[in-house]
């Protein structure tokens, strides 16, 4: 499978050791380590509640582990927040939508061209020839996430408005505007029907196919993700059960029980 | 797509009905009021005010309606203008007046960052609470210390007259004319803030901060640069407000009253729209006067005047009611409306 792909699976670029999150009395992540390989789709399973959003945002730096830390292409961050993780090149979208719900999606993907956008207020205010040209420059940019993710009819519209399987879309434009090399996607397929999964399926899998872009996903079908993932972590209360290619973990005892054996499909 | 792009932007990123608006705008302001209004009245009773207050709600507009920090303090920031404007002039002998106007606008955007603070811990109410805090430091501070007033003990002193390249302008066409010049250039800076990046950030802050933050953009920064912004414009206008229509400064004319009449001027005109600004200056300013004149002329002095101005408080308090719930965008959004049903007519 690797041979035929325009990037293939390499180093591992994030690696989490030993973390551990607690809310109050309430152990969200106990201990926990994996890595995330260059180029790789990796998805991450477990039952609701297993602690795998808070472990998107832990590296994320929406919440602070208690324990353990986080390298990111060899470094080991320090003192992790949403912004910093942004400038390394991390992006993400959210389980609930974050979108910026009165703007509208041509804005909302611009917003995600942020660190490529340079000029200061007074540059924006008096209209100079950098801010212009910039905003065209990305203008452009976002008019092509727009066309490839199909949704150039609704791009004036305010999301707010949008139904949800096209906001989640938007929040996907937005991570990829961004042009970051790697991308967590949680749950990007929930509420969706048959056809809008498989649509969203063909844009992760064209992302990392043409742009090479890591991706880690939290996703609740397992068909998903048995089709379009190289990896498969498995978290069931806070804790890893299993990681490693999906046939083996779908023949993991110790996940079947934990997981598969419940009705979740 | 190259084309697409530069369709929409026939120059310099404005739409053509974009233009339109502007050129009718400046035309109808600057040629055809000061060629058909000819009573004093009208400038230094409405046309005055109303701009000098459209600008301090364009202000509030910035840091409340695009940022969505809700700030009250808009007075607070306008004494501070005014007065800076007041020992500016007093004290830097030939300083030129839109330097001094421009300066002034600069010491109340930083009062406008230091009293900004607290919108990095604190939200809603809690903010608006804090926020009060300026309003009261900002005034007890020039009541306090003599300096600011220059040891004048009447308690009103006098603002100077407006000088410009030699010229005196005093009368209230001439006074009219150079808040129009100011009032148009920072409205035009205020929409292209508010059209780019600038603006988008301020809106990503206020419709999710944290996916706003997650997108590079730094919160502390984005809030800070609004509430100088704001205050920047709220010290403009009050420096105007000071020298135009009060022609006096008094900090008791910066009152929290007024504060809340910004605040009312922007809910009422519509969040994040910057011709709500203007809308909503206009209704604040005219309803009273248009209650008043109704009650003279229909009624003929039968009800009233504190009747009239409690069924005043009344409207006010209602309308704000029904625009927070029914068309949190105000006015701006229902002239939108009208508009749009009028060119689907035709
Ligand atoms: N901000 C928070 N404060 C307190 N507890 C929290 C917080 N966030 C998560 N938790 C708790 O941590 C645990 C893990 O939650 P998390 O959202 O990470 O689960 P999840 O695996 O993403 O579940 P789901 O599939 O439902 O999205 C849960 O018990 C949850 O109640
Ligand atoms: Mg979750």
């Amino acid at each position: 499978m690797t041979i035929d792909r325009n990037f293939p699976i390499g180093e591992p670029v994030l690696e989490v050791k030993n973390i551990s999150l607690r809310f109050g009395g309430v152990k969200a992540i106990t201990d926990s380590s994996f890595s995330v390989l260059k180029h790789e789709i990796k998805a991450i399973i477990g039952p609701n509640g297993a602690g795998k959003s808070s472990l998107l945002n832990c590296i994320n730096g929406i919440y602070q582990p208690q324990e353990g830390s986080i390298a990111f292409k060899g470094e080991v961050l320090e003192k992790i927040t949403p912004n910093l993780i942004a400038q390394k090149g991390i992006s993400r979208t959210f389980q609930n939508l974050a979108l910026f719900k009165r703007m509208s999606v041509l804005d909302n993907i611009l917003v995600g061209r942020r660190l490529h956008m340079n000029s200061n207020f007074m540059q924006v205010a008096f209209q100079l020839p950098k801010a212009r040209a910039e905003e065209k420059e990305n203008l452009i940019k976002c008019e092509e996430i727009v066309d490839f993710l199909e949704i150039a009819d609704i791009k004036n519209t305010p999301v707010g408005k949008l139904p949800y399987g096209l906001q989640k879309k938007v929040e996907l434009g937005r991570a990829l505007a961004t042009e970051a090399d790697f991308l967590m996607l949680d749950e990007p397929m929930a509420g969706m029907n048959v056809e809008e999964k498989r649509e969203m399926c063909r844009f992760i899998l064209k992302v990392n196919d043409e742009l090479g872009t890591t991706m880690v996903l939290i996703e609740h079908d397992m068909g998903v993700v048995m089709d379009i993932s190289d990896n498969v972590v498995v978290l069931d209360y806070g804790k890893i059960i299993a990681d490693g290619p999906p046939d083996e973990v779908r023949a993991n005892q110790e996940v079947i029980d934990a997981y598969l054996g419940v009705s979740h499909d | 797509m190259e084309q697409k792009v530069s369709n929409n932007n026939s120059f310099m990123g404005y739409t053509r009905s974009d233009l339109t608006n502007f050129l009718i705008a400046m035309i109808l302001s600057f040629v055809a009021i000061p060629l058909v209004v000819q009573t004093d009245y009208w400038y230094s009773s409405i046309l005055i005010p109303w701009l000098c207050l459209a600008l301090a709600a364009i202000g509030q507009q910035i840091v409340m309606g695009y940022a969505g920090q809700l700030a009250l303090g808009a007075a607070g920031f306008m004494a501070a203008g005014a007065f800076a404007c007041f020992n500016l002039i007093l004290r830097v002998p030939d300083i030129p007046f839109f330097v001094a106007l421009g300066l002034s606008g600069l010491v109340a955007a930083a009062f406008g960052i230091l009293f900004g603070l607290p919108s990095l811990r604190v939200r809603g109410i809690y903010l608006m609470v804090a926020t009060l805090a300026s309003q009261f430091f900002i005034v007890w501070m020039i009541d306090k210390f003599g300096w600011f007033k220059n040891y004048d003990t009447s308690g009103i002193i006098t603002a100077q007259d407006i000088v410009i390249l030699g010229k005196p302008f005093t009368s209230p066409l001439e006074m009219y004319l150079v808040i129009l010049v100011v009032v148009t250039v920072l409205t035009i800076l205020a929409v292209n803030m508010a059209r780019g990046s600038t603006g988008r950030n301020w809106m990503a802050v206020r419709d999710m901060d944290i996916a706003a933050e997650s997108m590079g953009i730094s919160l502390l920064k984005t809030k800070l640069q609004a509430f100088a912004i704001c205050a920047f414009y709220c010290g403009v206008a009050g420096a105007l407000f000071a020298f135009t229509y009060l022609k006096s400064l008094e900090p008791v004319a910066f009152d929290i009253k007024l504060s809340f009449k910004i605040l009312f001027m922007v809910i009422l005109g519509g969040l994040g729209t910057i011709s709500g600004a203007f809308i909503g200056a206009a209704f604040i300013l005219l309803f009273p006067v248009l209650l008043n004149s109704v009650g003279n002329n229909v009624f003929h002095g039968a009800i009233d005047a504190t009747i009239i101005s409690s069924i005043e408080q009344v409207v006010f308090g209602v309308l704000i009611i029904v625009f927070m719930i029914y068309e949190p965008l105000g006015m701006a959004k229902l002239w939108g409306n009208i508009k749009q049903r009028f060119s689907r007519n035709k």
